[in-house]
This record gives C-alpha cells, structure tokens and sequence, in this order.
C-alpha cells in the first residue's frame, strides 16, 4: 500500500505507507522543487502539508511533533514551536499565519482522507 | 517658586542618571509631566542609568546591557535631552543655570540632584598605586577585571555588604582573596555578633580569607610602585596584587556644597519631607541626599521613593518621604542575609529569640518586645521566612516566635504562609507596595506592570508568587491532569513502558485515544528512557514507539539550527582531548565544510550538516573513538574541568580525572531538563563549578558538592550540599541527587529552579539525599547502577542498524537529494546559513509564541 500525495502535476507516489511512523512525518520533495509534509497520525490518518515553517522559512515542518488540540491533530514546528492544524494548515498560535495543505490519499482504497 | 515665575515648558535638569535619576525620570513619565517639562540629564558615567544593585553579576555572565534600566527609546519617546560623559561642574543658583564639563550651560526652572555616592577610600599611604580600586561602576568592574588577569591575589578593604560583594567577585576572577574589616565581625551594620560568626564560618569555607578587628594602615607597593600587599593595625602584612577599597561611601554633595545648598554635618543634601533643599528650586533625591529623619538612605528603596516624592511635589501633589525602612536581603557568596526592623534590639527591654546551627551556618534571631511584638530580625544562611517576617514587624504573629526560627523538621511545621498577613502588610517595600494591592492582581506579570512590586531588589517576588491564586490544574498540559512527577511515580509503579498506555490509562477523558502533545510527548519519552533499564524497555531512544516521542534533535540525534540543518557535538569528556583526535575533528569538518566552534562547555560544536550527512559524520567520529555527546537531550551535557593538580601550581585534586569519571558515569542519561557540571581542582574555581547543577571543587581534604546552581538567563549559585568527600561519597551523594531530581522535578525544571521550589529547599534535600530521611537512597543508587550498566552509545547503535539509518534522508522520495533549502555562504573564512535561501521575514518579527 502506498501513499499518494496531489501535487499540481497530478497524484504522486510519496512512498510505503509501512515506511511511515505513526506520530511522525516525512518530507517529500514536489515536482516544481518545494517540499511537503506528510504525517501519519496514531489512528492511522495520512495528512500532507507544506514542509516550510512560514515564521523561519526553513523546511522543517515535516520533523516537528504530532498532537492534538480539540481532538483536531496539528503538528508543532520544531524551530519556533507554533502550532498548524494539520486538516486547515492554519496556524493555531497566530491567526495571520497559514500553510498549504495537499490532499493525500493510499493507493489501495484510492480514497482521499484529508 | 517655579509657579510664580511661569514659563511655556519649564525646564527641569536632573544631575546624575543612576537608578534614582532613572526613576525620577520613569515617575515624570508616567505623570505626563515629560511633556509638560523641557528635561535634560547630566550623566557622569558614559552609560545610561543600569542595576547597580546587581553589579556583581556582571561577573557571573550579566553583560551591561542585562543590568541596564533604561527601556531602548526611552529619552527619545520623553522628549529627553541625556548627555552620558559630561557631569555637571557647577551650579548658579542666581543665574539658575547649570555648567557641564564640556561648557554646556543648560538654564533651569527645576533642579533635581541626583549625584549618589562615592566611594570612601581611608585615607591610608599607597592608596593611589596601580593596582587599588573601588567597587561603584561598571568601569570599576571593567578595570577590576583586565588588572586580575595576570594577577593571583587580591584584598578588599570593607567587610561589609560591599565589600563581601567585591571579595566574591575578586574569587571569582580567580583571585586568592582576603577580606579586612574594621569592626570586629563581617556586615557590622546589618548582622550581630552571632549572625557574623555564622556568616564568618562560611565565607570561609569559600576560601576566602578573614580578617576582622584590623584596620588598614598603609598599602604597600613594589619598585614599580604597583600594589604589592598591605600593612595592618596589628602590624601584620599581607600580600595582595590588588586591593579594592569598600569602606563605605560618602554622599556626593560637592556640587550643592559649592553652590551654598544647606548640606549636613556628616554631608548629605539637607532636604524636607518633599525632597526640597534650602532653595526651593532645587531638590535632592536618593543617596546624596540627607533626609528629614537626620539619614542618608544608601539603599535603593528609600531612594525610589524620594524620586517618587520629587515627582510628586513638582506637580504640586501631597507625598512626603519621612525616613525607611532599612531592612534587606541579599545573597552574597551565596549565603543569603537579611536584615530587619530592629535588628541589633536597641529598644529598651526587647528580647531575643536565636536559632544557631554553625555545622550548616545558619543564624536566625527574632527580636521581640516583652509583649511579644515583632520587633525585627537577622537570618544568616537561611533567609526564606524574610519574606514573611518582614511585613509581620509591628505586630504580634500569630505563632510563637520560636517556631518562627526553628527549622522545618524540627518541631511542628508552621504553617504561617502569606496568608497570615494583614492587607496592609508592605510586601514589597522598594516600590512600597502592600499585600491588598498585590491580591488585586492575577498574575506575577500582572502585579509587576500594575504595582511594580516585585521589581526592584527582587526579594518579594517569591511572597508574592504565595499570594496570587495557585493554578487550579497543575496538570503537565490538555492531556495529563498530573505534573512531570506524578506521571514519572505513575510510569515507575505501573511499570509502563509505552506513551499510548499510559495516555489512554491516565490521560484526561478527552485526550484518550489521541495522538498527545508536543508537550507530554518528549517529557514521557524522557521519563521511559530514564526508566527504561529498570523497566526493561529498550534504553535505545528511538526503537519503536519511543521514537513517535522525541523532539527533531533527539530524533536525528542532532541539533537542529535555524535554516534546517544540524549541529554535531562528539563528546570529549573533561575538556580532555588527545591531539590525534583533534585532527579527526578537524578533517570531518573541512571534509564536510562545517562551520566549527568552540562551545562553553569545553566541546566543539560542528555546524551545517544536513540530514543525509549526519550518518557519514558520525561514522568517521565513531571510527576515530567518539561517542555521542547528547548535545541534543535532556541529558547529561559535559562535566567541565580546570587542568587541576597533575599541572596547576595551585591544584590541590585531579579535577581533569575526576570530570572524566563524572562525565561518563552519567552520559547518556535522560533528565528533566539539560544537566551540566564541572570540576574546578582548587578554590579557584577555573571551572566555574558554582554556577552549575552539580559542581565539584577541590579541598585539600576531598571534595565538596556543590547543587542547583545555574549560569543562563537567571543565573544562581549552587548550593553547598556537603565537604571533604572521599571519591566515592562523591560518586554517591551525586548518584543520589540526579535520580531524586529526575523523579521529582517538573518538565523542563533545571536543578536551580527545582532547588528553589523544592519545599524545604537545601535542608530538606540534604535530609534526603544525605541522611536518607525518606529511606530513598537506596532505590535511588540502584536506578542509577542500572543506568550505568546498561549505557550504549546511541550513534553507534544506529550505524550498526540499516534499518535506523532509514531516517537520515533528506526526502522519502528522494533519497540522496539534499535538500534545496540549506544553503550556506561564506563567513570569516568559513561559511553561515544563507538565509535568502529561505526569505524569511525579519527575526524581530518572528519570536516563539509558546
């Protein structure tokens, strides 16, 4: 089983979802040259956002710690600490502040969970 | 009159711009009289008004911008005219004009003299010798300093407040240092004959040497006329390569004295209960004025108050300063002091209530009236009641007086907290702030913006902590209702060995389930790792579960910096390093273009390794006998050393031998917070030993431990736990004190503040750790043996593992391509992050939220 990550180019194959450990992430480099994040959580969710942390512009995101806050899961950059919901990527700690986010999907059910 | 003779803007000038000159200043402000008012400053010293009060730490790591007082922008946003370097040289009071040194005659509607003291220098042969110094300004300091750098011996003259000051500092230059005190005990003015004895006893077993009951008679000089010793009354000499006098300081009243101002007998501004000289114009606040009360305030407090005062007059408001209270608390060389009310019983009829323990040097003395009125106190050694007692002085407490001075332990606990205080109780009595105004606060930032307690000297900041309402929920964050402690006795009984367990067993109903925190994540992972060889979990931080917990620099075992790439630190124990594995060091970072520093703790830092790169680092480190130096966790940092015996002249002990036992004894051990240590092989000192959580120094005897001390933001002393160990006393009592600090500390607690909380503090500890009061030690030495036994070395497990090294790639789907972000460029002759790279905005705009 695989996870599948849709970038503007179309559905790309990010890696194993064995290769994923529940709490973590990974980064994943996009076509154009950026980067995503992408997160498996321990209920087994795959989530994919942008790998930059807008506050340092280091491509961290991706190496921060799972959480959860209202029962939303978000992940915490490692750099600065602020907090992004991992559904909206809006910034839980500053209300300016946003990042992307890219639906992700295993290939096998071919269904889309974010 | 000023308001019989109006003017658009009057112009005040204000001459001296130290803490007092400050606050006048801060008082206009906040009256908005800086905008009513055209206001020029005449400041002396080439800076703006800083801390004089914590001078002294300039030498434990304050640099002048942490001790100054004065906001950035501050004259600007007033409208204020500050002149630094170019004192005030006269004064024409018919003309109301005042002349500076560099011939500005600047005209005034208002004068404020704010000029201080000045150091009193006996007027002893030799005074004037290079080498002789006094203890009042930063460039005092400054000079102390370059002089003692290639000097081993020093003498303070003045065995008071000050002078234990300077004599701390002076031995923590390194300086071999004696103190000479007229009077025949040390801080004659605040302590008796009894709190002297014990204050004696320990500054002496700092090393320092005492002499009391002697005066100076000359300063004796070499053939280059430099400081070479001094003479004393009783005819002995002593040598010292420089001396620094502290006996006191007089009011600079030379300026008012020139211009025909009412000055005292003694000196001193003579002023009215509104700050006002004999020319009503012209006001005089803080230490060079003479109060209405007949008294020169020297302390800050007082001080404050006259410029509030001042303010106060100026805009034609009712306030009158009348006299202070005198009462303090200090920490000199680490021994706390405090002195209150009616110290010394001069009231007729009062009585004494003492409590003496010369083995751990602690001095308490209450001195009540027959009536059983508190009239005041001395605590040597021992100042947490001050807190306390001070705000009862006046009235009768509501437990017996002995009780108050025993120790906890000793007879029944009082339970006399804050709350036992009268509303009117002053508790801060620099800003002059009661316990009423203080409870109408919420939070101790609250009380320090609304009421300024708490800001000046800084003793009643830990009253003021008992007064405010306690946080209902201690829990350690939105998933656990219980603190870092309770979570480590849940882990170490249930004898859990996974973050999911415990979260869906313990955790709050609505955070079962769930995926936890950034918070409790690292602090169960740390508190299962340092479980984990007596729990039989894997001691290898990152295998299975564990490695969902760690933060980014535990998990890539590295130090992340700011643009996303990573530190390296291999561990050198004691500083000690062979010069073929300093050349291995140095090839791995040309071969890997890091940037390479060296850090405080006697390592070398390399910085700029990627992801993919750390693998390949660690292998040639491994290869040439490194192991990882836990730089990234919450872990045992380094034990520093001095090069002790084997080559110091002055070494009494192997400081270097000994920090290597230490640093690998407790390498790789998981903690609250980070852990650092130090070995210094004499009194000396070179290593710093005091200023970290656990410290060894050298006596000729063994070694003391010293515990909880702390350099960073709040530097603290450590405390002296126990003397003259034996190697392995040493060895033990520390085994005993890191597994009691990690299984009752908060998340993110260092040993300074844990010590601070810890209900009891150093005594308490000591009855644990030492005398084993709670039958801990043993369980405490065998979590400890096992920690010893079953330590691996985390970078070479993980390059033995394919499947560890799985991690170390930039990107999942690309493995191999390093990432596009990190990039460096050049930098004296090595390279920093190039942050364009990342377009970030400005750093000031950015700040941690959390």
């Amino acid at each position: 089983m695989t996870v599948e990550l849709l970038a503007p180019e179309g559905w790309l194959t990010v890696c194993e979802l064995s290769a994923l450990t529940p709490g973590r992430g990974v980064a994943v480099l996009l076509p154009d040259g950026s980067q995503a994040a992408v997160f498996l959580t321990r209920s087994g969710s795959a989530y994919a956002i942008d790998n930059r942390d807008p506050f340092t512009g280091a491509a961290v995101l991706s190496r921060g710690l799972i959480g959860c806050a209202d029962g939303r899961p978000f992940v915490a950059s490692p750099l600065l600490k602020q907090r992004f919901d991992l559904g909206s990527g809006r910034c839980l700690d500053d209300g300016e502040a946003a990042v992307r986010t890219y639906p992700v999907r295993t290939a096998v059910t071919s269904a889309a969970v974010a | 009159m000023a308001a019989a003779t109006p003017t658009p803007t009057p112009a005040i000038v204000l001459i001296g711009h130290g803490m007092v000159g400050q606050r006048y200043l801060e008082a206009l402000a906040e009256r908005g009289a800086t905008a009513t008012h055209r206001i020029t400053v005449l400041c002396e010293e080439p800076r703006p008004a800083y801390d004089r009060v914590h001078l002294t730490s300039y030498f434990s790591g304050s640099t002048p911008e942490d001790l100054s007082l004065t906001p950035a922008g501050f004259m600007e946003q007033h409208g204020i005219e500050l002149h630094l370097g170019d004192p005030a040289e006269s004064i024409d009071r018919d003309a109301r004009t005042v002349t500076s040194r560099s011939g500005r005659v600047i005209p005034y509607d208002v004068l404020v003299l704010a000029t201080g003291s000045q150091p009193f220098v006996p007027p002893v042969p030799g005074k004037d010798a290079p080498g002789c110094f006094v203890y009042r300004t930063i460039e005092d300091l400054l000079a102390i300093e370059d002089y003692a750098r290639t000097r081993t011996s020093g003498a303070v003259v003045g065995g008071g407040l000050l002078g234990l000051e300077a004599a701390g500092a002076l031995s923590g230059l390194g300086l071999a240092t004696r103190v000479v005190e007229f009077a025949p005990r040390l801080m004659p003015v605040q302590v008796d004959e009894g709190g002297g004895a014990a204050l004696l006893r320990t500054v002496e077993s700092m090393g320092l040497t005492v002499h009391t009951g002697v005066g100076t008679q000359e300063v004796l000089t070499g053939s280059d006329g430099s400081v070479t010793g001094m003479r004393l009354s009783d005819g002995s000499t002593v040598d010292a390569d420089l001396v620094v006098f502290s006996a006191g300081v007089r009011p600079r009243d030379h300026l008012a004295r020139a211009s025909g101002l009412t000055v005292g007998e003694r000196g001193g501004i003579g002023v009215d209960a509104r700050c006002r000289t004999s020319d009503p114009r012209v006001y005089a606040i803080g230490e060079c004025a003479l109060a209405v009360d007949g008294r020169v305030y020297g302390l800050v407090g007082p001080g404050y108050e006259m410029a509030e005062t001042a303010a106060e007059d100026l805009l034609g408001r009712d306030k009158e300063f009348t006299g202070a209270d005198l009462s303090t608390k200090l920490k000199l060389l680490g021994v706390d002091v405090a002195s209150f009310g009616d110290a010394h019983g001069t009231a007729p009829d009062s009585l004494d209530v003492v409590y003496s323990d010369s083995r751990s040097g602690v001095y308490k003395k209450l001195v009540v009236s027959p009536a059983g009125v508190l009239l005041g106190g001395v605590l040597v050694g021992d100042a947490e009641a001050y807190g306390l007692l001070r705000p009862l002085t006046g009235s009768v407490p509501p437990v017996s007086p002995d009780r108050l001075v025993l120790p906890a332990g000793l007879g029944a606990p009082v339970a006399l907290g804050p709350s036992a205080l009268p509303d009117s109780a002053v508790i801060c009595s620099c800003h002059n702030v009661t316990k009423k105004e203080i409870t109408a606060c919420a939070t101790l930032p609250e009380v320090k913006r609304c009421t300024k307690a708490g800001t000046g000297c800084g003793s009643c900041v830990k009253t003021i902590g008992l007064l405010l309402p306690a946080a209902t929920d201690r829990g350690l964050c939105g998933c656990f209702p219980f603190t870092r402690a309770e979570l480590y006795e849940i882990v170490r009984t249930r004898r859990l060995t996974s973050f999911e367990q415990l979260l869906d067993g313990h955790g709050r109903e609505k955070a079962r389930g769930g995926n936890g925190c950034e918070v409790c994540k690292p602090t169960v992972g740390s508190i299962i790792a340092s479980l984990a060889p007596t729990l039989g979990a894997s001691g290898y931080v990152l295998d299975g579960e564990q490695a969902a917990l760690q933060d980014t620099n535990d998990h890539f075992l590295a130090n992340l910096q700011r643009n996303g790439s990573y530190s390296v630190v291999p561990r050198i124990p004691g500083g000690e390093i062979t010069p073929d594995k300093l050349i291995v060091i140095g090839e791995v970072a040309r071969d890997f273009g890091l940037y390479t520093k060296i850090t405080g703790g006697q390592r070398i830092d390399l910085f700029g390794a990627g992801v993919d790169q750390l693998p390949q680092i660690w292998a040639r480190l491994v290869e040439a006998g490194f192991e990882s130096g836990h730089a990234y966790g919450k872990a045992l940092r380094t034990v520093k050393s001095c090069v002790g015996r084997s080559w110091c002249r002055y070494g009494v002990q192997d400081s270097v031998r000994m920090a290597i036992d230490l640093e690998l004894r407790y390498r790789g051990l998981r903690a609250p917070h980070k852990l650092k240590s130090a070995v210094s092989g004499c009194a000396r000192e070179c290593a710093e030993a005091q200023s970290k959580d656990f410290g060894v120094i050298a006596t000729a005897q063994g070694w003391n431990l010293y515990v909880g001390g702390n350099g960073g933001a709040s530097p603290r002393h450590a405390d002296l736990l126990a003397q003259d160990l034996s190697d392995a006393e040493l060895v033990r009592l520390i085994d005993r004190f890191l597994m009691f600090y990690i299984r009752t500390a908060d998340r993110l607690e260092r040993t300074s503040t844990w010590l601070d909380r810890l209900e009891g503090g150093l005594d308490h500890l000591r009855e644990v750790i030492v005398y084993d009061s709670l039958g801990l030690c043993a369980e405490l030495e065998a979590l400890m043996a096992d920690h010893v036994a079953h330590y691996r070395d985390e970078w070479a497990e993980t390059l033995r593992d394919p499947e560890r090294l799985r991690r170390f790639v930039s990107f999942v789907n690309a493995p191999g391509a390093p990432d596009p972000t990190v990039k460096f460029v050049p930098e004296r002759d090595q390279v920093k992050p190039d942050l364009a790279v990342l377009d970030i905005r400005p750093l000031e705009a950015v700040g941690g939220t959390r």
